[in-house]
Order: C-alpha cells, then sequence, then structure tokens
C-alpha cells in the first residue's frame, strides 16, 4: 500500500485494499464450497447459477462494508443482503457475512450506526413536496430504485449518497475487471 | 463537512435551494463519463439525472458480466489469492 497515493475525500486506496481483501476472502470461500460439494455434478447450470449469485453478493457486500456503516446506501445494501441470505441460506448466514462488518447482533449494528451518524444525514431539506412535483421529482424516483436505500432519502441526501455510490460502483468494476483478467491469464 | 453543516444552518427554516440541488447535481455531473467529456456547462439538471441513472444501470450489468466470468472461471481453476492482492496494489 502506498501511503503517499491517499486522494483528498475518497480514500481510494484503503477503500480499494479493504474491498480487494474481502472480496478475494468471500471467493476462496465460494471455492471451497465448490470443492466440498464436488461430488454433484459441478457444471450444471443450477449450481453455475448459484454460484454466479454468490460471487455478486459477494461483491457487493465486499464493497459495502469496505465503505462501512458511513453511508446510507452502504447500511442499506448490507442490510439487503443480510435478508437475502437469511431468506437463502437459514441461520447459517452468519458466515457470510465479511469479516470487516463484525456482526454481533442487530443492537451492537444499530449503536455504531448511531454514533457514526453523519451531518448529512440531520440536513434540513425541507419543501420536499415541491421538488417532488417539479421537473426533477420523476427522475429521482428513478434514482431512488436503483440506489439502495434510495426511498427513505431525500433530494440532498439522494443526490449526495448517488455520487459516492457511482464513484464506489465504478471502483469496484475497475477491481473485478483486474481480478479477472489476472485468474484467465 | 462542516461548511456544509453550517450553510444549511443559515437556511434551516427555509425551503431547499437552488444552489444547493446546482451544487449536487454539478457534483454528479462530474462523476459521469459522458457528460464529462463533452465539455458543455450547460447541462439541464434532468439531463445529469438520466444520465446518472443509465450509467448506474450500465455498471450493475457490468458487475453482473464480471460475477458471472468470475464464477466461471472458479469453476475451472483456482485462484491464487495472494498473488492477485499483490499484483493489483503493487499496480
Amino acid at each position: 500500500m502506498n501511503p503517499q497515493r491517499l486522494s483528498l475525500s475518497f480514500s481510494s486506496t484503503s477503500y480499494k485494499y479493504r474491498f480487494v481483501q474481502g472480496f478475494i476472502r468471500a471467493l476462496k470461500r465460494i471455492n471451497r464450497q465448490k470443492l466440498a460439494t464436488s461430488l454433484l455434478s459441478r457444471s450444471s447450470p443450477t449450481e453455475i447459477y448459484k454460484r454466479y449469485l454468490k460471487v455478486k453478493s459477494a461483491a457487493d457486500a465486499s464493497m459495502a462494508s469496505a465503505v462501512g456503516l458511513r453511508r446510507a446506501w452502504s447500511r442499506a445494501l448490507l442490510q439487503r443482503i443480510r435478508d437475502q441470505e437469511r431468506i437463502n441460506f437459514g441461520n447459517k448466514y452468519y458466515k457470510y457475512c465479511p469479516a470487516g462488518t463484525r456482526i454481533r447482533g442487530k443492537s451492537t449494528t444499530f449503536t455504531m450506526i448511531r454514533n457514526i451518524k453523519r451531518s448529512s444525514d440531520d440536513r434540513n431539506c425541507k419543501d420536499q413536496e415541491s421538488i417532488n412535483n417539479g421537473a426533477l421529482g420523476w427522475k429521482a424516483n428513478e434514482l431512488r430504485k436503483l440506489v439502495p436505500g434510495g426511498e427513505a432519502m431525500d433530494m440532498c441526501n439522494l443526490l449526495d449518497e448517488t455520487a459516492h455510490y457511482i464513484k464506489c460502483l465504478a471502483t469496484q468494476v475497475k477491481l473485478m475487471k483486474r481480478i479477472a483478467d489476472f485468474a484467465s491469464a | 463537512m462542516s461548511s456544509r453543516r453550517s450553510r444549511s444552518k443559515q437556511s434551516s427554516g427555509s425551503r431547499i435551494t437552488d444552489d444547493q440541488i446546482n451544487d449536487l447535481v454539478s457534483k454528479l455531473q462530474q462523476l459521469l463519463p459522458e457528460i464529462r467529456d463533452r465539455r458543455s456547462d450547460k447541462v439541464s439538471a434532468a439531463k445529469v439525472l438520466q444520465e446518472t441513472c443509465n450509467y448506474i444501470r450500465s455498471l450493475h450489468r457490468e458487475v453482473d458480466d464480471l460475477s458471472e466470468r468470475l464464477s466461471e472461471l472458479l469453476a475451472t481453476s483456482d485462484t491464487a489469492q495472494a498473488a492477485i492482492i499483490r499484483s493489483l496494489l503493487n499496480q
């Protein structure tokens, strides 16, 4: 890790490191599962699809936990992944949560959220209805569907979270591309 | 962060200013590849939001494709994890 390369607002180097670490760890885990169930037909379409879902969910989870709980979208994304895994895998879902989140129970998570709550969450964005009915309103609703946790946000927070989310998504794509290129070389 | 808070405190109790919205919209504009390269200042906020939606959707699609590719690679070979991390961080 090169300490001189830290950028100003978006500390990309440490974020990249945390993302790659979490993602590789998850890939190892998925790989071990594949070996464990190798008696079954490894390359059946169902198996391939399930593995694709696991990889995608691991990528999203690594991205969100590399950001931490500082951002509303990362909290919403982690919650969504946990709920999905609880549905898919039952009580075993604790195994799949990336180490960075350190899940100890719901109360701990909410305490962390309360303590790290940023000022942007308390920002006073009034007169939401006039904005919602204006020209930007229906475009913003489309955006809300795409950004995790967007439904509960007002306009200012939504735009702010979107900017950060796009930065993290672009980095995620770049890093995954490098990993895939390296693994296929 | 603190400057943003004092700015919102001055306008608290009143409407969201257009400046605040335009500020955030222009910040978004800088992140979008198409609009950034086009070198024109006058892009409407609605267009920026539309491009943002499209960009996020295309990024999601890329993540899906890469996940698929990685899962297929997992099926065929093992990944050399430590070597990957080292190579990525040295670039």
